[in-house]
């Protein structure tokens, strides 16, 4: 529990600092004021913008427990919006009601997602090859096989049922906040009430040693892959709910650099063999209230390219062994007392 | 086992190549004119040049994400000194060639010194090299300067009405000069030594650090001279341009063989990489009727096949050298 805790204190720390900066040098910036029973403010843009990469995030920190990691979530999430676009613009060609389209819409996305998922855990626990490489490849030829699904184009659709998935508000706040709220919900029930969780950490940790004891280790690296790429797939369609389209060409671009960055963030190591869900949430929200704090001081948006980098090289260093070593050494003597 | 093993993974590329090319060229009329296969080369110079660092990282077991990012930032770095700011285009390449090597260097101390996975500290880079690029314009610059487009338009003729330009000759001559350096330099044999197992390399008294760093500042500087290139190619610079590039050079360095965990490839295995990818893509354009995307979903169909292969190769050296 004490390592847990000493881990997300980094990304809190920074996440505290930043809000502080912005309440001093940026009056108002906390102001929340109720529009047609809609809270609006700083504070819930940044959670709603920050939605679709903690729905994705809460998948990812699932495969990186595990030792892996999945590069093709972008991918995914391209496909899934513009496997339900296509659905949805097909649907609405032969005039069928909103809601039964809408449900078919949402299976295709997930079964894409599903599908994309199976792919990965496949070439990943059945196959053996190394995560990155293994996920690399749906990474390449997923965003062209939603380029073909969508021939190219950006495919508009109405269905006012699959596009509240990613806009309106519900109990006063947007919709994609709720979505991502149910998600770490659900994969933080199935890892932490159930002994998922264990199994996961136990193969990151040593995948031979959990093996020799009994673990299902393909089978727990299958789930992590499938669940990841559900995620994705959910992630995507929210975002194309959102604008109502689906662009293949751009559509989730450097969203598995974000997840994959929020939850190493959040304080889970990249080897995998322990993982914080909430970390990761914690990391997603730092990274877009950066963003946001950004934008609202009306810095050039490339300047956020550059301070996420620094983020990145700054968390790493902090988490570095020889760092960490030397800081033990300087706080041995307090924790002995 | 050992030969059969190398001679797999470095012959399959060059057979899948032969095949492909023999192929397109009874399929498709015009497509043996020497003229498209210098196109070929001319077309994904930038692409193997950058190609080509990223090969020695990969042989070392790591990853280099930023190369596209840093290809970008060349061209524009180098379209603002030259049109924004009238820098002479030759000192204008020594900063750009120069930023680059920076930024691999910088990358290389991080991974080397802090032990810190390849893979974050080169996403990192990503972000950084695409900003910067972002900050100098986010409009593209043209580039009118009469001894940088007279460099852009330079062709040697070849025989057979083919030409090569000057980035086939920087590619040819970089794709030489890595060769080189792999096999006979000390720095190079440590850069296999590593790939094979660092923790081994190092307890053999190999300067494994020195060498990481060298790895990532020679990408780094590969992907600024592949950057310049590509203005070269356009004669203008774009903060966007190359982006993803990095996953179609390390596809090109898996193509050609090169195994993802380190230790086994070449420079050259990388160059059949490349030219897979330059085949298919002439063969689309040649086609017409199909949509450039199938590039992608082919490299993918071709990434498969080859890590496939790979991994039935290792198993069978494994499980012979078990009962043996």
């Amino acid at each position: 529990m004490k390592k847990a805790a000493g881990s997300l204190a980094a990304p809190l720390v920074m996440l505290a600092v930043l809000l502080l900066v912005d309440l001093i040098a940026y009056p108002g910036f906390f102001k929340l004021t109720l529009q047609d029973g809609a809270l609006v403010g700083n504070v819930v843009d940044i959670l709603n913008r920050a939605a679709p990469v903690v729905i994705i995030s809460a998948g990812m920190v699932v495969v990186i427990s595990t030792g892996g990691v999945d590069l093709s979530v972008g991918a995914v999430m391209a496909i899934a919006g513009a496997a339900s676009a296509f659905v949805l613009k097909q649907s609405e060609a032969a005039k069928e009601a909103d809601g039964p389209a809408m449900v078919k819409a949402l299976g295709t996305g997930l079964c894409g997602g599903v599908l994309g998922g199976a792919l990965n855990a496949f070439l990943v626990s059945v196959i053996e090859i190394q995560p990155i490489i293994a996920t690399l490849l749906l990474m390449v030829a997923g965003r062209g096989v939603a380029q073909l699904i969508t021939d190219g184009q950006i495919i508009n659709f109405q269905n006012p049922a699959f596009a509240a998935l990613g806009s309106g508000t519900f109990m006063f706040l947007p919709r994609p906040v709720w979505v991502a709220l149910a998600v770490v919900l659900v994969v933080g029930g199935l890892t932490r009430l159930t002994s998922l969780g264990l199994f996961l950490e136990s193969v990151g940790a040593n995948a031979l040693a959990s093996r020799l004891s009994g673990v299902p280790v393909r089978a727990v690296k299958n789930f992590a892959y499938v669940l990841c790429g559900v995620t994705a797939a959910l992630a995507g369609m929210v975002m194309s709910a959102d604008i109502k389209a689906a662009d293949s060409s751009n559509a989730g671009l450097y969203f598995e650099l974000e997840a994959i960055l929020a939850v190493a963030l959040g304080g889970t190591s990249l080897s995998g063999g322990k993982f914080s869900i909430t970390g990761a949430v914690i990391g997603t929200i730092l990274m877009q209230a950066l963003t946001t704090t950004v934008n609202s001081w009306g810095i050039d948006k490339s300047a956020t390219l550059i301070l996420k980098a620094g983020l990145v090289v700054t968390v790493c260093v902090l988490q570095s062994a020889s760092v960490k070593q030397k800081l033990a050494g300087v706080f041995a003597k307090g924790a002995e007392a | 086992m050992k030969l059969l093993r190398e001679k797999a993974t470095s012959l399959a590329p060059a057979l899948v190549l032969l095949v492909l090319y023999l192929y397109f060229g009874f399929t498709y009329k015009g497509f043996f004119e020497p003229r498209v296969l210098a196109h070929m080369v001319g077309d994904n110079a930038f692409l193997g040049v950058t190609a080509i660092g990223v090969t020695l990282v990969i042989l070392t077991g790591g990853i280099d994400l930023s190369v596209g990012s840093i290809v970008g930032l060349s061209g524009i770095l180098m379209a603002w000194l030259v049109t924004n700011k009238g820098v002479p285009p030759s000192a204008a390449l020594v900063v750009v060639i120069g930023l680059g090597t920076l930024i691999g260097l910088a990358q290389g101390f991080l991974i080397a010194k802090f032990e810190i996975a390849p893979f974050l500290v080169t996403l990192g880079g990503l972000f950084f090299a695409r900003g910067l690029a972002l900050l100098i314009s986010r409009e593209s610059i043209q580039i009118q300067d009469p001894w940088f487009k007279s460099l852009g338009l330079y062709s040697l003729p070849l025989p057979g009405g083919a030409e090569a330009t000057l980035g086939t000759i920087v590619f040819v001559l970089l794709v030489l000069a890595a060769t080189l350096i792999l096999r006979f330099t000390v720095f190079g044999r440590t850069v296999y030594a590593i790939g094979g197992n660092a923790q081994s390399a190092r307890l053999m008294g190999l300067k494994v650090d020195r060498t990481v760093l060298g790895v990532y500042a020679f990408s780094g500087f590969c992907a600024a001279v592949g950057g310049v290139l590509f203005s070269l190619y356009t004669l203008s610079g774009n903060a966007i341009a190359a982006t993803g590039m990095e996953l179609d050079a390390i596809a090109a360095t898996v193509i050609g063989g090169t195994l993802l965990t380190g230790g086994y490839g070449s420079a050259l295995g990388t160059v059949v990489g490349v030219m897979i990818l330059g085949v298919v893509q002439s063969a689309i354009t040649f086609n017409g009727t199909l949509s450039s995307w199938w590039t992608k979903v082919f490299i993918g169909t071709l990434l498969l096949v080859f890590m496939l292969l790979q991994r039935g190769v290792q198993r069978l050296g494994a499980g012979r050298s078990a009962t043996s």
